[in-house]
Parts: C-alpha cells; structure tokens; sequence
C-alpha cells in the first residue's frame, strides 16, 4: 500500500508534483494505512466580506491544507462609493466631506491632503498664515493619534486582550471630543479649508489637549505594560507576517508597515510640508518587518506625536487662520450682507467653486498608514476634471495574500490587524 | 532635482522619449507606447535613477477636456492645450519614486480608444499589479503581460467603464435585482468568485 504509485494521467502528474513542492505530501493511495484513515485535501473557505475578526467588508477566499493557508485571494470592492467619479462632480470645496470618508479614522489627514493638492495647483503651498499651518499639524497630529490607537487597540482585542481595546478607544474618545468641540462633528470634520482652516481653534484649547496628553500618557503606560511583554501576544505577533525591506519597496509600502520594515520614510521627513521642518521628532524604524514591530512602530509614533503636539502648543503664533487670498477665501460676513460686490463673490465662490488653473500635481502627505497622495487634474473650472487618491490601505491590501500564505488561519487576524485596512480608503 | 533626472531620462533614451514638461515641481516624461518597458527597467536599474519604489499607476480621460482660463507662457502639450479629435484619448499615468536619491518621475503613455493597451509594469513593480487592474476596472486599459487581468473593485459581470467620461454618473447596475432575489438565486459564473 505504501508503495509509489505511477500516474496515471498527465493532469494526474501535475497535481501531485504541484501538491507535493507546495505542501512536501504525497497522494492519497501512497500514505500508510494509518494515515490514510485520515486524509486531507485542499479545501477553500470565505472569509469575509463580513466577518467579526476583520477590519473593514473584504473578502479572502482562501485555499487551505489543514489550518495552514496554501493560496489566497483577496478582494476588496466592497465599500466602493466611486469617490472619484463624485470628485469629477463637486466643486473642490464639496470634495472634503468626500475625504472625510477615505480614512474615516483619521479624517482631518485627508482634509489637508485635499487642500494641499489644491493650494499647490493654485500656487499657494507656503504662503498659508503659519497658524493656519501649525492648526493643520494639531489636528492632523490628533488624527494620527486616533489612527495608531484604534489600530493597536482593535488589534488586541481580535487576540482576546479586550482591557486594552477599551483603555485605548477611551484616549481615542477623549481627542474626538477635542476635534468635534473644534470642528462641530465627532467623526467627519471637513475642518480644512483651501487656503487654511474653517476656524480657530476654541479658546482654552491649549488646556484641554494639554489634560488630554498627559492622560493619554498614563493610559499608554497601561497599556504597554499589558501588552509588550504578554506571552499570548507576543506569540501571537512575533514573526508572523514579516516581510524583507526590499519587498516592502517593491510592493510599494509605506508607512508603520514599511517602516517596521526597517524602510527609513516619512513623508514628513524626506520630503517636509507644512511647519513640520520646524519641529523636532524622530521616526522609529523596525529590524524584523513583522507585526511586533509594526505594533511597537505604532506605539512610538504615538509617543513622537504627543511630543510633536507638545512643541505645537509652545510655538503656535497668534494671527489669521485663512489666507488673505480672494480667490480662496469667502468675503467677510458684514462685507456679504452689505456690499453687493462681496455678495456676488460669495455667490459665485459657492455656485461656481474655487477656480483652480488648469494643469495637474500630486501632493502627499504622510497619513495614519503611510504616504497619502491626492493626484489631481484642473481644467481651469471650478470642478477637478480627474481625482484620484493614492490609499495606502490599498497598496498594503495588495501585499495581504503574499504575507498570510503559509501562515495558519487564525494568523490571518493579526496579520489584517496591523496591515490596518481600512474600507473606505481602500475601495475609495 | 527634477530636471536633472529628466535630463538623464533624455540623453539615455531620446528617441523614446516624446516630451518633457514639469508643472509645479513634479517631472513629467512622456514615453512612447512600445519603448516603455524599456525605459523603465532602465529606470529602476540605472544606479543613478534607482527608481526603486512605485507609487501610483492610474489613467485620464481626455474625452471632454477643455480647459479654460490656461495659464500665460508657452502651451505645453497636452496637459494645458485643447483636446483635439486626433490626440490620442487616454493618457496611462505612472508615479515613480526613488528611495536613495528621494527624486519622483511621472511618466505618461498616450494611448488611443481603438488600441487601448500599454505593457505592464507589475513584473518590475509588484504594487503596480492591484494598481493596473483597478485602471482595468475603472478605464478598461489593457495591460500586455499582466499576470491576473481582472476586475478588482467591480464584479465581473458590470458593463462598461464607469471612469470613462462617457459613463454616465447616475447609472445604476445592481448585481442582485431585488425582486428576482426569491426566484433566481445568484448565479456567478467562474465558481466561488
């Protein structure tokens, strides 16, 4: 019975040379009696589009021997709500409740990545009002903070760790608070306006998040010290999922990913924007490339966002918070309702949109996962004739069934953990 | 840093090269359809290129383009001329970056309606395989040798291009018809996808 057997047909042949350099098997009829009482085969399972243990509707189709997954197919899709088709349609300014919608969990980054793309069409990039700057690096530090904290906590409690989760979306609860006291909404801000923000920032701001940090501080030591060093989560992160440098190049990651990596950019660093030459912080850089690293690379960024949003707070200038540039900015209030040529621009400046002269740019920024990038074709209207948005969650999506093969079924929730896809980004 | 890379990019393959132009900074090549797997192996093997990391891979339309109020100073084609019948309709956009020198390229393929296939750059760059298939699903550009050409956001089964300018905006095409959901289960051809 254990004997080899001939093939008996050339698809046959194909099988079992392919079962065999995949998976080191033999068939069926050349395994011992014992094990032939139990034989496996290849078996495809969904996972997804909705499923509790992922992030986001995306669906996995996997080909799994055992537990272990042998092939895999992911597709994404859908949460499609063609936000580039709607782009073509909206004036620039009614583009932002659009980006509110990418990455929901950080709303404000995409707020700026918008208006960044805009302001450098029209040529407007460094002649912001430097608080109107330093409010952008607040709320877009903020927004980081909610990314980082909901992708560390969501990722603990899809391992059973569930103190944390909670611990840390009560710290992500606190900033939302803070940006909706500044913006009117919890979640979806459209805060950033072409040429600067809606509007300052509330009065005794500078106290709140100052309270808000240094409580976050505490709850992170909390946290870390459940975390870090936990045996079931270090087993269940360490080594699995990793992925060389030169891979993280190629495929394209950017980000807590390419940098757990051991990749050195940041879009803040390599190619600065807004006032962040001005201020000081460090951009941790993983060995293995796995999802301990990505995590501790999170955890850091959080700390080096804290410090950022400390510095801010020390240097922000007084002043105007919207450049003095009539092509961008509304008249004043009075000005509207007293003079009709104020009237008329403000009419115009809703009805017709900010016109931006034709020709096309790419501006980025670094996001919650990596670079963000708006790339944007103007015909002179005051629509954009092409928008399309660089999501990072896309590109490392692409990655996902190259990093979980090999891996066993239930590696596959950390690995989507700490890739952090999320849906509205990633199917745009 | 942006006009010494094009420049390089000329004196190495001028004949592939059609223009360059660089608006607001970012460096822009246009590359001759059949030189373009060429050009950019170079790019990414050339020590001083080294144009290592992708960044994006998406199309534009041209169908409806005229642009208005153009800024002063000499046409550049065709980003800010007038679209004309005999231009070819879709422009195949590829953003490269370089993590050793921190330069950017963008280069650019015109492509016609009639013939609408570039070849893929998804062998030198992986990322550019999600990337392709989504200017697949949204444009219907074909790429030449790439390895899995389908539809990533869209099920197989929608028709048409829903980023081309000719889609309309508020046509609807359900998978699932509401009222045939009790008769007809869903049938997908092709197995579990």
């Amino acid at each position: 019975m254990a004997a080899p057997s001939t093939p008996t047909g050339p698809g046959d042949a194909s099988n079992r040379s392919l079962k065999q350099l995949v998976l080191g098997r033999r068939d069926v009829q050349d395994l011992s009696d014992t094990e032939q009482e139990l034989p496996s085969e290849l078996m495809t399972i969904n996972m997804g589009p909705s499923h509790p243990a992922m992030h986001g509707t995306v669906r996995i189709v996997l080909t799994v021997d055992g537990e272990r997954i042998v092939a895999s197919d992911v597709q994404p899709g859908y949460l499609h709500r063609c936000f580039e088709k709607e782009s073509e349609y909206a004036t620039y300014t009614q583009v932002f409740p659009y980006t509110d919608r990418l990455n929901y969990v950080s709303p404000m980054i995409n707020n700026c990545g918008w208006a960044m793309v805009a302001e450098k069409l029209m040529g407007l990039t460094g002649k912001l009002p430097r608080r109107a700057e330093y409010i952008r690096v607040i709320v877009s530090e903020m927004s980081r903070m909610t990314d980082h904290l909901t992708c560390v906590g969501a990722s603990a409690m899809e391992l059973g760790a569930f103190t944390p989760f909670l611990y840390l979306l009560k710290c992500r609860e606190w900033l939302y608070e803070l940006l909706e006291k500044v913006s009117g909404a919890r979640l979806t801000h459209s805060y950033v306006r072409i040429g600067g923000v809606g509007k300052d920032l509330t009065p005794n701001f500078d106290a709140e998040l100052t309270l808000c940090l240094d409580q976050i501080v505490k709850v992170m030591v909390e946290c870390e010290s459940m975390l870090n060093h936990n045996k079931i989560f270090r087993d269940r992160m360490a080594g699995v999922g990793a992925m060389s440098k030169d891979d993280a190049i190629a495929t394209g990651c950017v980000g807590p990913i390419a940098r757990a990596a051991g990749v050195d950019y940041d879009v803040r660093k390599d190619y600065p924007y807004s006032v962040y030459p001005e201020l000081e912080f460090d951009v941790p850089v993983g060995t293995t490339g796995d999802c301990y690293d990505r995590y501790l690379v999170r955890i850091e960024e959080l700390k080096q966002c804290i410090r950022i949003l400390r510095q801010c707070l020390k240097q922000i200038p007084d002043g105007p918070v919207m450049v003095d540039d009539p092509r961008v900015a509304l008249p004043a209030k009075a000005a509207t309702y007293n003079t009709i040529e104020s009237m008329i621009r403000h009419f115009k400046h809703i009805m017709d949109g900010i016109k931006v002269p034709a020709g096309e740019a790419y501006a980025f920024v670094e996001g919650g996962n990596g670079e963000l990038g708006f790339y944007v074709v103007a015909d002179g209207t005051g629509r954009p004739y092409k928008a399309y948005v660089r999501s990072p969650s896309f590109v490392h999506l692409s990655t996902a069934s190259q990093l979980i093969h090999g891996h066993l079924i239930a590696d596959v929730v950390p690995i989507f953990g700490m890739i952090n896809m999320i849906g509205g980004e990633c199917d745009k | 840093m942006s006009a010494k890379v094009l420049d390089a990019l000329k004196a190495a393959h001028g004949a592939a090269i059609d223009s360059v132009e660089t608006q607001h900074g970012d460096a822009i090549a246009w590359v001759v359809r059949d030189r373009l797997l060429a050009v950019a192996t170079w790019l990414k093997s050339d020590p001083a290129m080294a144009f290592d990391a992708p960044v994006f891979a998406t199309c534009i339309d041209r169908l409806d383009w005229k642009p208005i109020d153009v800024p002063p100073g000499p046409p550049v084609y065709p980003a800010s001329a007038g679209w004309t019948e005999d231009r070819p309709r879709f422009e195949v956009v590829y953003q490269l970056r370089s993590t050793r020198h921190r330069h950017r390229l963008r280069l650019k393929c015109a492509v016609p309606e009639h013939d609408a296939r570039v070849p893929s750059l998804s062998s030198l760059w992986p990322a550019f395989n999600w990337q392709e298939r989504e200017t697949f699903d949204m444009y219907g550009i074909s790429f030449d040798g790439h390895p899995d050409q389908r539809r990533i956001y869209l099920y197989d089964e929608f028709v048409g291009y829903p980023l081309r300018k000719d889609y309309p905006k508020e046509k609807r095409q359900p998978l699932v018809r509401r009222d045939d959901l009790p008769i007809n289960p869903i049938k997908v051809p092709g197995g579990h996808r």
